[in-house]
């Protein structure tokens, strides 16, 4: 889960790190209000998940609390690659000095939180890590003794050659490594981290992502979940316990298991068609879960046919079936549907559909090239 | 005849009176997985099933029956703590099928399991079966047949559909491993290759990698530099959009690494079979074997 840079910015400041003061506003004269409070020029920032803020025109710098509530009305309700603003950040226009970055992941090789610092901060680092690798340091930290101050401080010296400076920065590596730690973070980055003409050390920006696995124990995280920045099938899947995400194609599917679901969504494009989601029903068989699928996947107005492939192994495959029968008393479903089933409970499956008139496949490839031929012979 | 398992292994089920626990013991037990012993603490001295002791913890199931491979289906929020205690009480195989542990618990667990030198299998795994002799999990034992194919995956039902392809086409297996579909777990590609290489029961290896991460990559430079059969291949998710988590919480394009294309690339550069849909495990193994 992705956090906002406002969340972030809690988050940040409550580990004790230095961030310009300011406050999130969704209105402007909430955003005028909070440029008068901090004073001096502010810069007003989108709030929304999505790279390229400033380039869309989602960052703007206000030299008074008049034109503060001028810009966050601009930026309000403004679509930055599709999503709208909903809030804005006013914080105090720095004076920089220099720009740094510092990162902390969960690195899957080192199985480890690993620092990521470079000198050259403001821009894309994935961009310094292709073209300028000298640039970046690395250091893999044992959770079992977390970030050791020396390790901090070496960390510091590559950004900053005076001792002072690299106190300070070490100092905020620190603060980053609680941040990650306490919160099961998989992401905490200061991009970027500034030093000011009077040579203090200043975070300008928060990005965090959080393990949705964290999510269960901590529901004062859960809390910062932003529905309204999400897809709005998708935050309707996520309580119905579904796993979706909603593609560009017309083809809908229904699948059990994420591997076998990504592989379906292959074989669609394979025999040249386009999948509409990514939808996993999960192990447990429940036809609830099966109804719920239909409904969202039918409310996209692209589908054009749906493709169910389960392998019944824990999901038992009349469950799947009776879920189909269930949707379809409900509510109308007005494309053709395309069944594969195989695994447990499969002839009771059969015959369950075979009872509304409907067929199953026990083969995934066949189904993939029937699903994609009806889809092609409607277009 | 197999890795990791076979009908030698005594395994202790952790969570063995859950909804989830005892749905898979019974199904174990149904294959011949001699499950000798379960544990849930304050059930201790109760039987599961009329034949299997149940134990309030792992060191008393391992003192009492010489368990030596854990099973763990307990709530995600116990998982961390179920597999330090299955490495604390000297078990060497500890196979963790609970989905949604979360990662910072993994940064710990994982050091600790391999100090003891144990080996963990998962989290978010399906287990892993030796056909014929014992299923460690959740893999239907009904679709798999005995013979001399090792295959290993990072998912549950694609595997299924591949090892299901495979004994309709009387292509056994030797073992069948899901790794799981976790960011940080406890056995890598790596770690099966080598054990499938080294077993003299298996002939081929059928790998099924997904986006995310690296394994693959560093999978396919472990065949050029060490083994020797042949690999047939597979990549789960060439039309996943970046970014976002497909599932499996370590199905994950971040920025430009990790896609399909980078593993598939990585595959065809160690000489291995690339399926290009699952039903083609049949044909690139036959042609192989």
């Amino acid at each position: 889960m992705n956090l906002h840079e406002y969340q972030g910015r809690a988050l940040f400041r409550a580990a004790g790190i230095p961030m310009p003061d300011g406050d999130v506003a969704s209105t402007p004269s909430e955003a005028e209000s909070i440029a008068r409070r901090v004073g001096g020029t502010v810069v007003v920032k989108a709030q929304v998940h999505a790279g390229g803020r400033g380039k869309a025109g989602g960052v703007k710098l206000a030299k008074s609390p008049a034109e503060a509530g001028a810009a966050a009305e601009k930026i309000l309700g403004m679509s930055i690659k599709g999503l709208i603003v909903q809030r804005v950040l006013v914080v105090p226009a720095a004076d920089i000095a220099s720009e740094a970055y510092v990162g902390l992941i969960m690195d899957r090789a080192t199985q480890r939180p690993v620092f990521m610092v470079s000198p050259a901060g403001g821009i894309d680092i994935e961009e310094v890590a292709a073209k300028t690798p000298e640039k970046i340091r690395r250091l893999a930290v044992d959770p079992r003794y977390g970030l050791l101050p020396h390790q901090a401080l070496g960390l510091a010296l590559f950004l900053y050659p005076d001792i002072a400076q690299a106190r300070a920065a070490a100092r905020i590596m620190e603060q980053l490594y609680q941040v990650f730690t306490a919160n099961g973070c998989s992401l905490a980055e200061i991009n970027p981290l500034v030093t000011t003409p009077e040579g203090r050390v200043v975070a300008l920006d928060a990005k965090v992502s959080i393990d949705d696995n964290e999510l269960d124990r901590r529901p004062d995280l859960a809390l910062l979940r932003d529905e309204t920045a999400e897809e709005p099938s998708e935050v309707q899947a996520r309580r119905a316990n579904l796993t979706f995400i909603k593609l560009e194609g017309n083809v809908g599917c229904v699948v059990n298991g994420a591997g076998l679901a990504m592989a379906t969504m292959d074989l669609v494009k394979y025999y040249g068609g386009e999948p509409a989601n990514f939808l996993d029903i999960g192990g447990s068989s429940n036809p609830d879960k099966v109804v719920n699928a239909l409904r969202i996947i039918t409310s996209d107005p692209n589908v054009k046919a749906i493709l169910f492939n389960i392998f019944g192994g824990i999901t038992r495959t009349d469950d799947v079936a009776n879920g189909l029968k269930t949707a379809l008393s409900q509510f109308p479903v007005k494309v053709p549907i395309v069944v594969r089933l195989t695994g447990t409970n499969e002839a009771e499956a059969v015959k369950i559909l075979r009872g509304i008139g409907m067929t199953a496949l026990s083969d995934m490839d066949e189904a993939v090239r029937q699903v994609v031929a009806v889809v092609k012979g409607a277009a | 005849m197999s890795i990791f398992i076979d009908k030698a292994s005594r395994l202790v089920v952790q969570g063995i009176t859950g909804r989830d626990g005892s749905f898979h013991t019974r199904q174990m037990l149904e294959y011949g997985t001699q499950v000798v012993a379960g544990v849930t603490p304050g059930k201790g001295g109760q039987t599961f099933e009329g034949r299997v002791p149940v134990f309030n913890t792992v060191a008393d199931a391992v003192a009492a029956t010489g368990a030596d491979v854990s099973v763990i289906y307990v709530p995600p929020a116990g998982a961390a703590g179920a597999i330090f205690e299955a490495a604390d009480a000297g078990i060497p195989l500890i196979v963790c099928i609970t989905e949604g542990v979360p990662v910072m618990d993994m940064t710990r667990v994982l050091p600790y399991v391999r100090e003891r030198g144990a080996r963990l299998i998962g989290p978010n795994c399906p287990g892993l079966i030796t056909p014929g002799e014992s299923k460690v999990g959740i893999i239907p034992g009904n679709i798999c047949l005995p013979g001399r194919v090792g295959l290993v995956s990072r998912s549950g039902t694609l595997t299924y559909e591949v090892v299901n392809h495979l004994t309709r086409h009387k292509i056994g297996q030797s073992t069948c491993v899901g790794i799981g579909g976790d960011p940080l777990n406890g056995t890598s590609f790596i770690d099966c290759l080598r054990a499938f290489q080294d077993d003299p029961d298996t002939d081929l290896i059928v790998m099924m990698g997904e986006i995310g991460g690296t394994d693959e990559q560093n999978a396919a430079a472990f065949v050029l530099e060490y083994v020797t059969k042949p690999v047939v291949g597979f990549i789960a998710g060439q039309t996943a959009p970046p970014g976002r988590r497909m599932g499996h919480a370590g199905a994950i394009i971040s920025g430009s690494s990790g896609t399909a294309a980078e593993k598939i690339a990585a595959f065809e550069a160690a000489k291995i079979a690339v399926m290009k849909r699952p039903v083609d495990v049949v044909e690139l193994v036959q042609q192989r074997m």
